[in-house]
């Protein structure tokens, strides 16, 4: 049976790759007796989904606009055909 | 040529720049990568008709922003990395000896949407608290959602590696959450 550290491990590297048989069993069985990883496994989840809002909140908010002073650079850059390091 | 750049600003500018800064987060990495995309827009011209303009820049972007992110990453000293083999001693601040749970978990994420806009600023600050590092990983991964081997191939880091600091950033900024938020 798995401490609550390498289930915690084993809950984060199920999103980025697929545990083997042997670790989700071992995930799935301290799981079943443990509240706090479970509570661990569903935070992550919504921290996924949290940030997803976020992204498509900054994505969709029409009050953010690119700088002018980028603006002028790229086109000053394209005038002169050199490309000049923001600020 | 003049023609086409100032109707890509004008009608893509904007667009580019919140999706690098929903990606990046730092406002000049942001116009660094807009500035990047729309010279080599310029300099390559490889725009076909083929795609929709928005989507051929938005290609760019996406590298230019990758390339940033790796040479932040780079800028670190690389013993950050090698610490983190040893990560069985760097997780103490969340477990106790037996390996459990120092603390209980009582994290409640919000449901109400004025709630989730509090929330929101939070997760941007404890994103920001993140060392360096983590946060580029961190950022590459649960942000922009690119594919593990590709982090490791851009980042020239090996999977395990990779996988430890993910674990620590999402256990360092859940821990932060749960310390601001509840």
């Amino acid at each position: 049976m798995p401490t609550c550290k390498q289930a915690s491990k084993l809950i984060s590297m199920s999103l980025d790759r697929p545990l083997s048989w042997s670790e989700k069993m071992q995930l799935k069985l301290h799981l079943l007796i443990c509240t706090p990883c479970r509570r661990f496994k569903k935070q992550l989840k919504l921290l996924a989904v949290a940030l997803k809002l976020r992204r498509t909140m900054i994505e969709n908010d029409q009050d953010i606009k690119l700088p002018l002073d980028v603006k002028n650079r790229i086109l000053q850059a394209k005038e002169s055909g050199s490309m000049q390091k923001p600020v | 040529m003049k023609d086409n750049i100032n109707n890509w600003l004008n009608e893509h500018g904007d667009y580019l720049y919140r999706f690098a800064l929903a990606r990046l987060k730092d406002p000049h990495h942001a116009k660094d990568a807009v500035q990047e995309t729309m010279l080599a827009a310029i300099k390559n011209n490889s725009y076909e008709g083929e795609s929709a303009v928005r989507t051929w820049l938005t290609g760019i972007l996406k590298h230019k922003i990758i390339d940033l992110q790796r040479k932040q990453i780079r800028e670190q000293p690389v013993s950050d990395i090698i610490d983190l083999d040893n990560s069985d001693t760097s997780m103490d601040d969340f477990f106790d000896q037996s390996g459990h749970w120092l603390e209980r978990q009582t994290l409640n994420m919000p449901d109400g949407s004025l709630e989730q806009k509090q929330f929101l600023t939070i997760l941007d600050a404890c994103i920001n608290k993140l060392p360096a590092k983590l946060k580029a990983i961190f950022m590459l991964r649960d942000v922009q959602e690119v594919e593990n081997e590709n982090i490791c191939k851009e980042l020239n880091i090996t999977a395990t590696n990779a996988w430890v600091m993910l674990y620590r950033a999402r256990m360092g900024l859940r821990k932060c959450l749960e310390l601001n938020w509840s």
